[in-house]
């Protein structure tokens, strides 16, 4: 199981948990679930009342160091704010801007982090332009590219599934540069919003781009350190599966609750349906798939970064939490019933959470074939 | 004892070496992996001197009072020690249902004479204890136990049958719940609890062949068997709290055991060694891309179940459900090593087919009745299906079913 006899311990510290409860409250007084349709169909891409909320609590600089303007706690603590925020399937730039400021941490030139870090931690917004049309979840299989010009470093190719992209301060971007991947942060002035065309995507919180790049013309200056792209983009992999990891385990906690809700009122033939075994066997297997997720995913809290026992442990979280909710979210819009199968049943909400965090850095079967290269 | 960190790791490399060099030869036959399992005296004989063995050297009731035996020291060095038996996959300790069960509950229940008689018995194995709770027509329906136990006088008169008493036929006690009282206002309300000796007239243990051909479980049959009042515990008709009391220790959501391991559970560690060397179209199974996705799947459950335990103890991450994890405990780690020993089958191929007694089998037949005996854990103490009636009604809040 783990070496040695020492038990497994989830680091677990006060800062946690006091973040663990002032997210709970703010996500439940921010983004109440009876809003979530109203938030989906709003006109502008961000409630900046609420983001200038976040930012003044210290959330978006949580996990950046005291002197880049952060509070200097670590990814642990952002998990704290990231579960709760996906129990109410929030949807908020706050994943995609703590990865960026990741990015930087690793691979940023000295310059890039004295001028972008105090940015991000006071609320300005990162927007991460990795993936792309191939759909492919290894970060470094890219066809975008970036070529030396007279005038600067010439881009091309397009970047999907760029989240909040026209409220971005600044965008991560991977390219292949010299046939090798590499990163550079941009910022506003360097990529115009011409250049993005909003995507229909299945979790309709997501405010998604596709971001062209021909004809983009950057700095060298732009581009991370190329000595620390590659674990850059490794530590951006795993960063993203413990983030994502949080905001299924929140979702999946929040479909439960919803659904016992209902099976604690409705009624059928007489009997409250909660009472039939049919729906409650099913709905305690997924509190335990959730428990175990759960105790996966703060335990990653702890590692992530770690070595190989992190990268173990972060995709051991995202597996658990992926499988967790798409459980617990599928059998949700089923026991509602005929209710289950409108647009006003919040099941739908969930499940659409749990499809997206799943297509987003590897679903859990390919999490578990990157975990049998690691263990087996 | 003061319990600082480097005390704490010398201590425990003093009981890695001791478990080291004390580690019992291979008896030549095939060892049971849990109490329940005990079906020949020569198994029960290795195990309960392994047991005393292990007792005399100080680690095991570490921290039970001194004055019944134990060893009055802080709970994390026994903790300590019972980790390294498992890791050390010594034989377990096979008093299990007094260790654990009995044991505990006398400690937080019982009188002084209760205390004095029987809690250093059970840490030796002087005593074993069996318990008797389920009957032939109420399996894991305990409020409705019709067992007698009439009151005459200052005794109680015990007739009716109680079944799967594992170790039954080797046990001096048995914990006993039993209807007192046919009148009461409710079914719970007619129930006492007992502690009562094994060997007394009227007591017949027969035992019951399991699936896998072997003994181990009985049935006990009462025929006007006469106990003293002196054996109820927690006072005439309190039967079904106690009885709760005592499904908390044995579900492992309360604290207090002895120590020491119940079971030789199996890790996935093991299905992957076989893995390794069992064949599939020619190249071992272990770079079939489905055995692979299975072992870690196995791999993240079975972690999942140590970071269940890990979490447990974190009040925070368990503010929702606090007594998730707990009650799912047993459901969760019983149906998890039923799936994997099923699994670990499956990967034999041909040879799966098999059976503890041929020599050609794989491990002497070891996967084919850990399967088979892994449904001892998923029906015994509250089948797989009541658990989830259970947690269901009581940790989710669903109605009744």
């Amino acid at each position: 199981m783990f070496e040695g006899a020492k038990r497994p311990t989830i680091k677990f510290s006060d800062e946690q948990a006091q973040l663990l409860d002032i997210a709970a409250s703010f996500a439940r007084d921010k983004f109440p679930l009876s809003a979530a349709r109203a938030r989906i169909a709003a006109e502008a891409d961000l409630d900046k009342e609420i983001w200038s909320e976040m930012a003044a609590l210290g959330w978006l600089g949580v996990a950046i160091p005291e002197d880049f303007g952060g509070s200097g706690l670590g990814l642990g603590e952002a998990v704290a704010i990231v579960e709760p925020l996906g129990r109410h399937v929030a949807g908020t730039p706050l994943v995609s801007t703590t990865l960026l400021a990741q990015a930087l941490l690793k691979a940023g030139t000295e310059f890039q982090k004295r001028t972008y870090l105090p940015k991000l931690a006071e609320g300005g917004i990162g927007a991460l332009a990795l993936s792309e049309e191939s759909g492919d979840w290894n970060l470094t299989n890219l066809a975008a590219t970036a070529t030396k010009t007279v005038d600067g470093v010439a881009l091309s190719g397009v970047k999907t599934f760029v989240t909040d992209a026209t409220s971005a301060e600044l965008m991560l971007i991977s390219v292949l540069w010299n046939g090798r991947p590499a990163l550079a942060v941009l910022d506003r002035a360097a990529f115009g919003k011409g250049r993005m065309t909003r995507e229909t995507v299945i979790d309709e919180t997501r405010r998604s781009y596709r971001v062209t790049l021909d004809g983009m013309v950057v700095q060298d200056c732009y581009f991370l350190e190329a000595a620390q792209t590659a674990a850059a983009f490794k530590h951006l992999d795993e960063a993203a599966c413990l983030l994502a990891a949080a905001e299924m385990c929140g979702g999946a906690a929040g479909v439960i609750a919803t659904t016992v809700e209902y099976l604690k009122t409705r009624k059928q033939f007489g009997r409250l349906i909660g009472s039939y075994q049919a729906l409650k066997h099913p709905m305690v297997d997924a509190l335990m798939l959730l428990d175990a997720a759960r105790s996966h995913l703060y335990f990653a809290a702890g590692v992530v970064g770690e070595g190989k026992e992190g990268e173990i442990a972060v995709r051991m979280a995202k597996a658990a939490a992926g499988e967790a909710l798409a459980f617990a979210a599928d059998r949700a819009i089923q026991f509602h019933g005929g209710f289950g199968f409108t647009y006003d049943c919040d099941a739908q909400l969930y499940r659409r959470l749990g499809l997206w965090g799943e297509a987003r850095h590897g679903d859990a079967a390919w999490q578990r074939a990157r975990l049998a290269e690691l263990m087996l | 004892m003061s319990l600082d960190p480097k005390e704490l790791e010398d201590f425990r490399a003093e009981v890695r070496a001791w478990f080291e060099e004390n580690r019992p030869a291979d008896p030549g036959f095939l060892l049971p992996q849990s109490f329940m399992e005990v079906g020949t005296d020569e198994q029960f004989h290795f195990l309960r001197d392994w047991q005393r063995k292990v007792y005399e050297a100080g680690y095991l009731g570490m921290a039970w009072p001194k004055a019944y035996g134990g060893g009055g020291q802080p709970q994390a060095l026994q903790d300590i020690v019972t980790r390294e038996m498992m890791r050390a996959k010594v034989p377990f300790m096979v008093n299990t249902i007094g260790l654990n069960w009995a044991g505990p509950l006398i400690l937080n229940m019982g009188s002084e004479e209760q205390k004095k008689a029987y809690i250093p018995g059970i840490l030796s194995a002087e005593d074993i204890w069996c318990q008797g709770f389920s009957e032939p027509d109420h399996g894991s329906d305990l409020g409705s136990a019709q067992m007698k136990a009439v009151r005459d006088g200052t005794d109680f008169v015990l007739n009716g049958s109680k079944i799967w008493t594992s170790l039954g036929v080797h046990a001096r006690y048995m914990i006993l719940l039993a209807r007192s009282n046919p009148h009461a206002n409710n079914k719970y309300e007619g129930l006492s609890f007992y502690l009562i000796p094994m060997q007394i007239p009227g007591i017949e243990v027969r035992p019951i062949r399991k699936l896998t051909g072997e003994y181990g479980f009985n049935q006990t049959f009462f025929r006007d068997a006469r106990v003293p009042e002196s054996c109820l515990i927690g006072g005439e008709g309190n039967g079904w709290r106690v009885a709760m009391a005592t499904l908390m220790f044995e579900r492992g959501a309360a604290g207090g055991q002895a120590g020491g391991h119940a079971m030789m559970s199996t890790e996935v560690s093991e299905v992957v060694a076989l893995a390794r060397v069992a064949k599939r179209g020619g190249r071992p199974a272990i770079e079939d891309p489905l055995v692979r996705d299975q072992l870690v799947r196995f791999l993240i459950e079975e972690r999942g179940l140590a970071l269940n335990s890990a979490r447990k103890r974190l009040a925070p991450l368990n503010a929702e459900y606090p007594l998730s994890i707990a009650m799912a405990g047993k459901l969760a780690v019983s149906e998890f090593q039923r799936r994997l020993c099923q699994f670990a089958l499956s990967l034999e191929g041909g040879r799966a087919a098999y059976y503890v007694g041929d020599a050609h089998a794989i491990d002497r037949g070891l996967w084919q009745r850990a399967y088979f005996n892994a449904f001892s854990a998923t029906i015994g103490g509250g089948t797989s299906e009541i658990q989830h009636n259970i947690i269901g009604e009581r940790v989710l809040g669903l109605a009744k079913s």
